[in-house]
């Protein structure tokens, strides 16, 4: 059930997030004071928030955000790591010790302590929760192919290929860096789940996206100081969060049942 | 042993001082100037200019590298902007707070996640088992930046059982400490329902029912036993998560400890307190994971040889 689950709630949350605004016919930023904290009725199915706005227009936003967070974290994250990786499990000696000892370090840091500290001191913006997210992402990945990479070097095909004479950058590109692909793409999937609740997570403490833009992050944020009056605005986006991330776990797992041969 | 201890430490040395450098690097990303950063635009000159010689951002970059590891291999972590007091001073200050929370929230999961785990392995794929593993999964999907709210709507807000944030009881910490518990708990559900139910498969447990052992005390004394082994590593690998979560609980439940000191740091952009919590949350980050390698290394010997 689970295999389906997941792609199903991933492919509905796109599909929400492109055409959710067109449909839905409030402006997620436009305030309407006197309606604040309704809860919800037919003109707007979710409520309106502290401020008046449609709580399903920000959600929709806030799924955009969400979604565009995810894959730019790992969109850049798989890449940076799977070269990075690549190299240092490919040259060995200095290039990866180097590149060892940076990952340590990294990886000795709790991921999210670092990604806070960086945004507390770059400054919250959207940018900069992708640029925090970034660093501490792609070690993940670097490990993950470097590993992959030590093993796929001495297998007869590469070494055939070096003894023709290929290039370094001709033999990573065409014939080792494939070769990590499914490796890569059961942890891109899980990455999602985590670059999502990452910005949720700096969202909410403040450090994320900032208003009146929506993200599910800061919509929870706002919902703190409503329990009592309108736990709606609690419940709706954290539900989205909950949701979202079990798809992408769903799918996560069962790509990599289907690609681990050994499971 | 020794050989091994030794061994670990000195590859924790190295580790602890790229935090360290990484730490010290922060306040140099603040983009313009972290001094201005701090008083405001519109600052008179002279006082930042007295921020800066009072930071030592007006010294070369490799002498306020230096006075900075000395100082930190001395205890000082510099003095807070905001508060003009030594930052160890308010670290240490709410340090028993977090340590109550990171303690409470660990002793509510292993309270939930083991008798939830035994039932899923002996009641498997009865509704019990079901019942347990949705349980489970739904507290492994659940952010505590969620959990949290939504346990207060419930038991403050619906039900009025428990205060809403703030401290002074032992209610106060109940609440708290099962939204940072919680994904520990369903983590540790699952593992102990996989484990217990590959020792249930053992000849010895066959054995032991063989020699008349009832059900439940073949479960108890023999299998359970032996199925906490990865469990009790797990624990030990998620003692960082708890540390780092007690940042996003406290900020919820408005519980005064080094995470909530951090994010009002930040907000307060008191730059040498954020690099002070930052490095002490890191830095007994590193130290637990160190004492769990030297545990396991001291109960398993087969890991000293690796």
């Amino acid at each position: 059930m689970t295999r389906r689950a997941g792609p199903i709630i991933i492919l509905l949350t796109i599909a929400a997030a492109v055409i959710g605004p067109v449909l839905v016919p409030h402006d997620a930023i436009a305030q309407d004071l006197p309606m604040r904290l309704n809860g919800p009725s037919w003109s707007h199915p979710l409520g309106m928030d502290e401020l008046g706005r449609d709580l399903l227009a920000r959600l929709l936003m806030g799924a955009r955000i969400s979604l565009f967070v995810g894959v730019s974290v790992v969109g850049v994250s798989a890449l940076v790591g799977t070269i990075i990786g690549a190299l240092a499990g490919y040259l060995g000696g200095v290039a990866d010790a180097i590149i060892g000892r940076v990952m340590d370090v990294l990886l000795a840091f709790p991921g999210i302590l670092l990604a806070i500290a960086l945004v507390a001191v770059l400054g919250p913006s959207l940018r900069n929760v992708v640029l925090a997210l970034v660093t501490i992402g792609w070690v993940g990945y670097a490990r993950l192919v470097r590993g992959q990479v030590l093993k796929i070097r001495e297998l007869d095909y590469v070494q055939a290929i070096r003894a023709q004479g290929a290039s370094l950058a001709r033999v990573l590109r065409a014939h080792v860096i494939p070769a990590t692909f499914s490796a890569v793409s059961v942890q891109a999937t899980l990455g999602m789940a985590g670059a999502i609740i990452g910005e949720a997570s700096l969202s909410f403490l403040g450090l994320g996206v900032q208003p009146p833009t929506a993200s599910w992050g800061t919509m929870l944020d706002a919902g703190r100081s409503h329990l009592f009056d309108a736990p709606h605005l609690t419940i709706v986006p954290g539900l989205a969060i909950a949701l979202l991330v079990l798809g992408f776990n769903f799918t996560g797992d069962a790509l990599r049942d289907r690609l681990d041969p050994r499971l | 042993m020794f050989a091994y201890t030794l061994r670990r430490l000195a590859l924790t040395v190295p580790v602890l001082l790229g935090v360290a450098t990484l730490v010290f690097a922060l306040i140099h990303l603040v983009p313009g100037d972290p001094a201005e950063a701090m008083l405001g635009e519109s600052a008179p000159a002279a006082d930042l200019a007295e921020l800066r010689t009072k930071l030592g951002l007006d010294r070369p970059l490799l002498v306020q590298y230096q006075a900075y590891v000395f100082g930190l291999v001395r205890g000082n972590l510099g003095t807070s902007f905001r508060y003009n007091t030594p930052v160890a001073r308010e670290i240490g200050q709410r340090l028993g707070r977090t340590a109550q929370l990171a303690l409470a929230a660990m002793a509510v999961s292993i309270l939930v996640a083991l008798p939830l785990g035994v039932l899923g392995a002996l009641y498997r794929g009865q509704w019990v088992d079901q019942v347990a593993t949705t349980v489970s999964l739904l507290g492994v999907a659940m952010p505590n930046f969620w959990l949290g709210p939504l346990l207060a709507i419930v038991f403050a807000v619906s039900l009025g059982w428990l205060p809403v944030s703030g401290t002074g009881s032992w209610q106060h910490l109940v609440l708290p400490a099962v939204t940072l518990g919680g994904a520990l708990a369903a983590l540790l559900a699952r593992m102990t329902r996989a484990t217990l139910i590959d020792e249930l498969r053992e000849l010895y447990v066959l054995a032991a029912r063989a020699r008349g052992v009832s059900s439940a005390r073949a479960v108890i004394s023999h299998a359970l036993r032996n199925s906490l082994i990865p469990v009790v590593t797990i624990i030990g690998l998620q003692l960082g998560a708890v540390l780092t979560g007690t940042i996003i609980t406290e900020t919820i439940f408005a519980w005064p400890g080094v995470g909530r000191l951090l994010i009002q740091a930040i907000s307060f952009r008191d730059y040498p307190l954020v690099q002070g919590c930052i490095l002490f949350i890191a830095t007994t980050y590193v130290t637990m994971n160190l004492l769990v390698d030297l545990v396991y290394g001291w109960i398993d010997p087969r890991i000293r040889y690796q």
